[in-house]
């Protein structure tokens, strides 16, 4: 049995269903990341967890035991909120110590655990600042150490860095993976940024509308995305039209050109399938041969320099297609206008 | 055609004015604000200058304090003392029942149409002083009012029996209360609409009893702004005029009514004493007012965020 | 979760109670003055005496003055310090805050001290007298007028505004009447409505400054004169200031509908 378990849990607002039959196991110290648009579903799920919503029907077990109707103050769980919700009446060390007062703790033992999670965020001078005196990036800190303190079973946080500057939301967010990994503890993070949820969980849950999309490492989710909509959420992906497409050849027409596709992943196809290719699989140059390759060839749209890559529209025939290749420094950049060639293997796309 | 030359003119002389516009800039930043300023200075500070002044001049027009020694007989230090005493008292009701009601429609969930509901009447109400209160109050508890009859007649309680009556300090404090409690409503609405629910949630999440998150979260954070309400209502209270001269005809011993009084004709005998009296509210007044700038401060600053 | 919302209507109907009550006891005293019927000749009284409508006019008249000339006095002040001088603002807000320190008995007692003697004389004709109620009046609304427009202008980005009239080639007097003022609509128009509130029915300035010509001192007169008369007029003020609010809600709620529009977009 899974550490924590979500078994179809719904949740109903008057006439819209806001969360639908999710399922998810998680083992003890996985960091899980539910990922998607606003609306979807996934901080509704997280306020289900922590007990500050019921679910309509379905059940949640923490540890074998059922916490689904249990108030939130007993669950035990630690939850980090996006507006940092630091109580703006207590100083940092209070802020702290609150968790460990309300269980009554000794007074010398709540200063020893404070002092412990000051140091573990690397605020320790801060002690007796008030919220307000402090950055977003220090409040956020706060929290999470304010959240640790307790030692809860699972530490929840609720788009943690969304409010905070892009450099700061880079910093913290290795310090989150750090201290997770360091105390072990099991985490579930709810983020709209993919990069925020690619780059520190062990799974990712991809939600969309209220339903899970898919649950799986995150480089099973960039690579062998299992839904149109996972495909089109994660990362940037062309989607080429095709027709005369041969299941038994594996192989369809896209844009005049043949190719050839990947047929590993069985899948069911749409009534209007087209073909999935990222934009760094494609590689500009000249007509390459063999089995796996595949070529198209057009003229170059525009070009964009994005910095650490450079981004290609190409029109192949009339349908526009991204290329990104890396950027170097005396790179000679194609021009609108240039013909061009694209290579792929056939590995790199499949049929959606 | 002639269209684009005159543009091109008056660009050329705007250019020119910006040139010459530096040296009158003093003169120019002024100008906007010296109305406000030369009316202020005519109409709040002269006048408020010349009591100050006055009341440290004898009838000779030489300095003197005596009048301010004056201030502490017992007929005029127990005026002030019962105007105290009834703005203390309307204010700590009132701000409590303000609160109450307050703290009903914004964390207490009552449906939008109460809240809006509350927050007109309390605009209204809080209007609603002088001498329409006062008559409304008579018509309320005075001997014949409907309350003080149906209290008699239905529960077989005489009130002025038992001693009350509405031109005593209870009388008077019920009336006061009328406008206090919905200027409450008005001034502490907008702080606990500030407060955040994730306050509450973390607090729960943390462990906390519902009765711990008020005691150790939500009081302490409302506190500055519940004080200082009630600060702005001693000062509506201690400065009401209207609605004790025409409730009471001016019998009852109110600081606002002995400075009334001293205007239609010096009662006192003593000009000096009657300025003086007038000084000691305004000192009052200031100190109240410095304690609900410093906790006004102390709240804007938690609540910032 | 029930013992909440027990609480909550409870206070709600406590001070409802404590509202209500009295209006009614003052309504229904103000229907019986005749013996054994309710009658509203109590109101009819109060309609048919001329001094009524004369001091009604009277007290609308100053009202309208204070608020022309309040407007005319904290808009432009209230702009020029956001636009140029910053530093002035805690000044300003300070000097606007003075009429809750000084209560406005004293301030009457001051003007009058101050304004009766040479070199102004004003009390000596009843035009100066008229003045020095208005200019009262001014003082006395300026705390609520100062914060409703600096709220107001809090809202409109004056600086931008400003730069963008100037660049089209606007004066001053254009950019003040014709884009701040028209932006400022709300904030304007509830100052008004609250100052017509507050000053129609005043008492303590008007009593020692024009005593009866105004509508405060008449209706004092009445409460000493007559019994039933004071009742209707006291529900005939009360209504007064209940449609004044009233218009202030629907200009407020015309605001915040606005910008819940704006913010689902």
């Amino acid at each position: 049995m899974a550490f924590i378990e979500l078994s179809n849990i719904s949740k109903v607002y008057g006439t819209t269903t806001v969360v639908e039959k999710v399922n998810l196991e998680a083992e003890k110290g996985e960091f899980i990341s539910f990922l998607g648009p606003s609306g979807c579903g996934k901080t509704t799920t997280l306020r289900m967890v922590a007990g500050f919503e019921q679910p309509n029907t379905g059940s949640i077990t923490l540890d074998g035991a059922d916490i689904t109707y249990l108030p939130p103050r007993q669950r035990n769980i630690g939850m980090v909120f996006q507006s940092y919700a630091l109580f703006p009446n207590m100083t940092v060390g209070q802020n702290i110590g609150f968790g460990l007062q309300t269980r009554k703790l000794p007074k010398e033992e709540i200063k020893q655990k404070v002092d412990e999670m000051l140091a573990m965020v690397h605020l320790e001078s801060h002690i007796d600042k008030y919220p307000y005196q402090l950055s977003g990036g220090q409040q956020q800190r706060i929290a999470l150490a304010r959240a640790l303190a307790i030692n809860p079973a699972v530490l929840l946080l609720d788009e943690p860095l969304s409010a905070l500057d892009a450099k700061i939301r880079v910093e913290l967010r290795l310090e989150i993976r750090r201290i997770q990994q360091t105390m072990g503890i099991t985490t579930i993070y709810v983020t709209h940024d993919q990069e925020e949820a690619m780059l520190l969980s062990d799974r990712v849950v991809v939600m969309s509308q209220g339903h899970v999309e898919q649950i799986g490492p995150p480089s099973r989710i960039y690579n062998y995305p299992a839904t149109e909509f996972v495909a089109q959420f994660v990362g940037q992906l062309n989607l080429l039209p095709v027709s005369a497409v041969d299941m038994a050849s594996a192989t369809c027409t896209v844009a005049g050109h043949t190719i050839r596709f990947e047929t590993s992943v069985a899948r069911e196809l749409s009534e209007s399938p087209r073909l999935a290719i990222r934009p760094e699989e494609l590689q500009i140059g000249f007509p390459a041969a063999g089995e796996e390759a595949n070529t198209l060839s057009g003229e170059i749209a525009s070009v964009l320099f994005l910095g650490a890559i450079v981004r290609l529209r190409v029109l192949v025939n009339g349908v526009l297609i991204t290329a990104d290749i890396f950027n170097e420094r005396n790179i000679t950049f194609p021009r609108a206008g240039d013909e061009i060639v694209l290579n792929f293997s056939k590995h790199a796309c499949w049929l959606i | 055609m002639s269209n684009k030359n005159q543009l091109t003119t008056n660009t050329k002389m705007k250019r020119d004015a910006l040139e010459v516009r530096p040296k009158n800039s003093f003169l120019s930043n002024w100008i906007g604000v010296t109305p406000f300023f030369i009316f202020t200075l005519f109409f709040i500070v002269l006048p408020s200058v010349s009591l100050v002044t006055r009341a440290f001049q004898d009838n000779a027009g030489n300095f003197t304090l005596r009048n301010f020694l004056d201030l502490f007989s017992p007929a005029i230090l127990s005026s002030y003392w019962v105007s105290i005493r009834i703005s203390f008292a309307t204010a700590l009701a009132g701000g409590l029942l303000g609160f109450l009601m307050a703290y009903a429609i914004t964390v207490g969930k009552l449906p939008d149409g109460v809240r809006s509901g509350i927050l007109t009447f309390s605009g209204v109400a809080s209007n609603f002083a002088g001498v329409p209160l006062a008559f409304a109050f008579v018509a309320t508890m005075g001997r014949t009012g409907m309350v003080t009859v149906l209290l008699k007649n239905v529960f077989h309680i005489n009130i002025y029996n038992m001693g009350f009556n509405l031109y005593s300090f209870l009388g008077l404090s019920l009336t006061y209360t009328f406008f206090q409690f919905p200027l409450m409503i008005l001034v502490i609405t907008p702080a606990l609409d500030g407060l955040k629910k994730e306050w509450k949630e973390a607090a729960e999440n943390l462990g906390a009893s519902q009765g711990m998150y008020l005691r150790k979260v939500l009081l302490p954070i409302l506190m500055p702004s519940i004080l200082g309400g009630m600060i702005l209502l001693f000062g509506n209270s201690f400065g009401a005029y209207a609605t004790a001269y025409s409730l009471t005809g001016g019998f009852i011993n109110l600081i606002t009514i002995m400075v009334g009084s001293q205007i239609k004709g010096d009662v006192l005998y003593n000009p000096g004493l009657g300025y003086a009296l007038a000084v000691g509210m305004v000192i009052v007044m200031l100190i109240m007012m410095i304690f609900y700038y410093l906790l006004r401060r102390r709240s804007e600053r938690w609540l910032r965020k | 979760m029930k013992r909440t919302s027990f609480w909550s209507w409870f206070w709600v109907a406590i001070g409802s109670l404590y509202f209500f009550l009295p209006l009614l006891s003052t309504f229904d005293f103000s229907l019986r003055a005749k013996k054994g019927v309710l009658t509203f000749i109590a109101y009819e009284n109060v309609f048919k005496d001329p001094q009524f409508w004369s001091t009604i006019r009277f007290s609308l008249v100053i009202a309208l003055f204070t608020v022309i000339f309040s407007i005319l006095l904290v808009v432009p002040t209230v702009y020029w310090i956001r636009l140029r001088l910053p530093q002035l603002r805690m000044l300003v807000e300070f000097i606007s805050m003075l009429s809750y320190v000084i209560p406005a008995i004293v301030l009457v007692f001051g003007l009058i001290r101050v304004f009766s003697g040479a070199p102004f004389h004003l009390t000596n004709s009843y035009f100066g007298t008229y003045v020095l109620l208005v200019a009262a009046y001014v003082v006395l609304t300026l705390p609520f007028v100062f914060r409703a427009i600096d709220t107001g202008m809090s809202a409109i980005d004056v600086r931008a505004l400003t730069e963008a009239a100037q660049s089209l080639g606007a004066g001053r007097g254009t950019i003040l009447f014709r884009v701040i003022f028209p932006n400022l609509r709300v904030a304007i128009l509830s100052s008004v409505f609250l100052t017509l509130a507050t000053v129609i029915g005043e008492y303590t300035m008007a009593s020692f400054i024009v005593g009866i010509k105004a509508f405060g001192p008449y209706m004092s007169l009445i409460g000493q004169n007559k019994t039933y008369e004071s009742s209707s007029i006291t529900i005939i003020s009360f209504t007064m200031t209940w449609a004044l609010m009233m218009v202030i809600q629907v200009f407020n709620r015309d605001k915040t509908k606005r910008s819940s529009l704006s913010g689902v977009r």
